[in-house]
């Protein structure tokens, strides 16, 4: 019997909310994150790579978006492992999204790295944002990609 | 509310960071640091962070800010012990951290303060071997 397969799907093999209103969820946020990564033996720079990533978003939903929820997910390509996270926020949204991917752009007074800077890091990144509805961004870190 | 000591030793100050930074810590760091220095006329000032396994660019504009303010108070900032993995991190989301001066490990930081106070002040303590001494 033929199995089939298919590059493209994702399987997502545990999952997690959590819900980040205040500072300290940020650490907890970041701690749980290292948790998985460590659990699907993700290497040590990769580690640091989507901890960072997921440091900057939760601080663009924070500072930008009032707060929100980060779902973390181990998921499977069928060959290798990685961890999908999504953050979402219901804030004010980004008018200019090609704007906001662009390095040293920034509404606020950061560097304006967070964005591009973030999806440099991972492998794949994806962000949906609607004026006064809220942002929506997914990253997802193979565990050796 | 949690601080970041700051020690004091001779004409420079130290910096350990044992815990990973958030935002407040970092932001708290820096005022201390830099009523610290004009306080006690520190001429240098050194960070340790090898203890640190995230910096992002929050933190890193963080660490570049404490040099540029340290700088114009006439203190030099040196960074040491980063984390390859850290460095690494820092060029792909885009921060070169230019302008701060970077050094292994403490030795060899403390080695790159004294190197550079002694250039810019008097030449008094000229037992200092230059060789060991690492540039940025």
């Amino acid at each position: 019997m033929r199995i089939p397969t298919c590059q493209t799907m994702i399987l997502a093999l545990s999952k997690d909310t959590i819900k980040v209103t205040q500072e300290q969820d940020v650490v907890f946020l970041k701690n749980r994150v290292k948790e998985v990564a460590v659990k699907i033996k993700m290497g040590l720079v990769n580690q640091t790579r989507l901890l960072t990533a997921a440091s900057e978003l939760v601080r663009n939903m924070m500072r930008y978006g009032g707060g929100g929820s980060c779902l973390i997910e181990v998921v499977s390509s069928g060959r290798s492992n990685g961890v999908r996270l999504t953050f979402t926020d219901k804030g004010q949204g980004i008018p200019d999204i090609e704007a906001a991917m662009r390095d040293g752009f920034s509404t606020g007074k950061s560097l304006g790295l967070g964005l591009p800077g973030t999806k440099r890091l991972v492998n794949e990144f994806s962000i949906k944002s609607k004026v006064g509805e809220g942002t929506t961004v997914t990253i997802v870190k193979w565990a050796n990609g | 509310m949690d601080k970041i000591p700051i020690l004091r030793m001779g004409p420079f100050l130290l910096v350990t960071i044992q815990v990973d930074l958030y935002d407040r810590l970092a932001l708290t760091l820096e005022a201390d640091l830099v009523q610290m220095v004009q306080k006690t006329s520190a001429r240098g000032v050194l960070i340790d962070i090898s203890a640190v396994s995230i910096v992002d660019s929050f933190m890193g504009r963080i660490i570049g800010n404490i040099a540029s303010m340290s700088k114009i108070l006439d203190a030099e900032t040196v960074v040491v012990g980063m984390q390859p993995a850290v460095a690494i991190t820092l060029i792909e989301l885009g921060l070169p951290l230019k302008g701060v001066y970077t050094a292994l490990n403490m030795e060899k930081g403390m080695n790159l303060l004294k190197s550079m106070i002694d250039t810019s002040g008097d030449d008094e303590d000229t037992d200092l071997s230059d060789d060991d001494i690492s540039t940025e």
